[in-house]
């Protein structure tokens, strides 16, 4: 256990060493709060059906920024150790290959996270300045950051895959950019395709990140995609301990 | 303390090592010695556990380095070639890192890392980026490193390569006084680092072991080891020819400086045919300025051997 924190810990500082961590998070603000910003003045020009927190969560504005950062969190974590060859120390350690698979991915997890803590305090300020609630219950803000969370795992854990794969964190970056929007909007498709059952749309919907966020950021506990994104998670780990295991072989 | 039995790496269409069989004892300093290319750090990494064998097996301290490599890995330390590091964190916190990894118990922590720094001369730049560092120090941090977790073996890949002579010197003489507590295996294509530092030395070529054997041996067991240098003005005599006659001498070859012959003899081994090349010298009227015997060196052991497998 003191291994894996040691290896965690220092996953999670070397985010804090290097520049792409403070563009993605100044980047990340930056949109995050415009889009607030956006969502207030627009519900000031005219009554409208859904809380703040849920326009927030709602915006394809802030979706286009949210598939971005994950391949900038998560290119460097393999690909830069192949590079540089550290790989050879640190596995040359005592410690196992699982531990560094998971100290990797939870680091990426801790970065992610810390991003949207900030957000937090988009919705006090908005409480504290007009008196008015910002989400229609409690539940909401449980419902979108674990929805947020769940989601960010899985494609963080598709980051992770794509960086084992290859020594250049370009080629990682473009790998998972593609995997991850391929994912996220393949949700779209039933806005586009008209022509098609009411039960593949049920289906389609049941895999569909943007419809499973509409339901969650109301309030309403679904644990479908829970199921659904922790399985997918473990899988795309395992993929990343196999392939990590043949791939540190090759050096 | 490392045992290899019929060690075998084949990479993509291409065989790096080859059937390899030695062992190292307790408290050794084996050198291992080839050219570039002929599959030491390949052998290193496989005892080190970063790569499979193809076959054959391989142990450190009784422990299979595929099937136990937890516990192998904790008795070696091990200085990759190149010495790849974290560049964006200072020395004492990347020796701080790499003790939790090594399982130093807490309270040891800060002690041991005291002392690798001490023994390493790492003082003066423990506050220092990694980034920051030369290449020397770069390499001591490496050594630092293998040294943590007081290791019985030490596995160093090339520990004096890109420095400089002051460095190369500075290190040697640290490894010296390692080996006084540690096994060591430590690669190298530079000759005189194995003969100055090293008990047994294994030669490596093309992934084969040519000969393994101490530095003295080996200097014996050379057929041309060992050669004489004559300078003299010869007059009108043929003094090859001459030279050739006498007993244990091999071969003699010629060249001028400024109207006096340069004659080198290559020699057998253990003969010694100055006082003969005196008195032929004698007899014949020779004016000498130079007569020297030049040992053999292990760089002719290892040309020997080298260029000998080349021509089968
Ligand atoms: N990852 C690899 N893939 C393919 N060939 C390799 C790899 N690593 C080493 N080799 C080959 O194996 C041989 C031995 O290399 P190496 O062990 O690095 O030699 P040395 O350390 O003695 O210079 C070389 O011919 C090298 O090209
Ligand atoms: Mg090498």
């Amino acid at each position: 256990m003191r291994k894996f924190y040691t290896l965690l810990s220092r996953e999670v500082s070397s985010y804090f060493y290097s520049p792409i961590a403070y563009i993605v998070l100044f980047f990340f603000l930056f949109v995050s709060g415009a889009d607030f910003y956006f969502q207030i003045s627009f519900m000031n020009q005219r009554p409208v059906q859904y809380s703040v927190q849920e326009a927030f969560f709602n915006s394809i504005f802030f979706w286009f920024a949210f598939v971005l950062i994950f391949p900038l969190i998560t290119m460097r974590s393999f690909a830069e150790e192949f590079k540089l060859g550290t790989i050879e120390p640190l596995m040359t350690a005592p410690v196992r290959d699982w531990q560094v698979v998971l100290a990797k991915f939870f680091g990426a997890v801790i970065f992610y996270v810390v991003l949207w803590v900030p957000t937090l305090l988009y919705f006090a300020i908005f409480q504290y300045v007009t008196h008015q609630t910002a989400a229609g219950s409690f539940g909401a803000y449980w419902g979108s950051y674990l929805m947020l969370l769940l989601l960010g795992m899985f494609y963080i854990s598709i980051g992770c895959f794509a960086s084992v794969l290859t020594r250049n964190q370009i080629i990682a970056a473009v790998i998972s950019f593609c995997a991850i929007t391929l994912h996220f909007f393949s949700g779209l498709i039933t806005f586009i395709v008209t022509e098609i059952s009411s039960t593949m749309r049920q289906v389609l919907g049941y895999f569909s990140a943007l419809e499973q966020m509409a339901t969650l950021s109301r309030g309403e506990i679904d644990t479908r995609p829970i199921v659904l994104y922790v399985s997918l998670t473990m899988v795309m780990l395992g993929l990343t301990y196999q392939a990590f295991q043949t791939r540190k072989w090759k050096l | 303390m490392i045992k290899v039995e019929n060690l075998t790496k084949k990479f993509a269409g291409q065989t790096a090592i080859r059937d390899l069989n030695f062992e190292v004892g307790q408290g050794e300093i084996m050198g291992f010695l080839g050219p570039n290319g002929a599959g030491k750090t390949t052998t290193m990494r496989i005892l080190a556990s970063f790569l499979p064998a193809t076959s054959g097996r391989a142990s450190i301290a009784g422990f299979d380095v595929f099937e136990q490599s937890l516990q192998a890995r904790a008795h070696l330390g091990y200085m990759p070639e190149n010495v790849p590091l974290y560049n964006d964190m200072r020395v004492s916190e990347y020796l701080n890192y790499r003790a939790a990894l090594k399982s130093i118990p807490h309270r040891r922590v800060s002690e041991r890392v005291g002392d690798v720094k001490e023994l390493c001369g790492l003082r003066e730049v423990e506050n220092k980026l990694i980034r920051a560092l030369s290449k020397g120090f770069r390499q001591r941090v490496g050594l630092a490193d293998a040294l943590l977790h007081e290791p019985d073996l030490l596995i160093l890949d090339e520990p004096t390569i890109g420095l400089d002579p002051n460095q190369i010197r500075q290190v040697r003489e640290l490894i010296k006084n390692l080996g006084r507590q540690h096994t060591i295996l430590l690669s190298t294509h530079i000759l005189p680092e194995v003969e100055m530092t090293c008990s047994r030395v294994i030669i490596i070529n093309k992934g084969r072991i040519e000969a393994c054997d101490t530095p003295e041996n080996l200097l014996g067991r050379i057929r041309t080891a060992g050669g004489v240098t004559l300078e003299a003005r010869v007059g009108a005599d043929d003094a090859p020819t001459q030279l050739k006659k006498i007993a244990g001498v091999r071969d003699v070859s010629e060249s001028e400086d400024d109207g006096w012959k340069i004659l080198s003899l290559r020699v057998e081994s253990g003969t010694d045919v100055r006082p003969e090349v005196f008195r032929l010298a004698r007899d014949r009227n020779w004016e000498v300025r130079e007569l020297t015997a030049r040992r053999a060196t292990l760089e002719d052991v290892f040309v020997e051997i080298t260029h000998s497998d080349e021509a089968s």
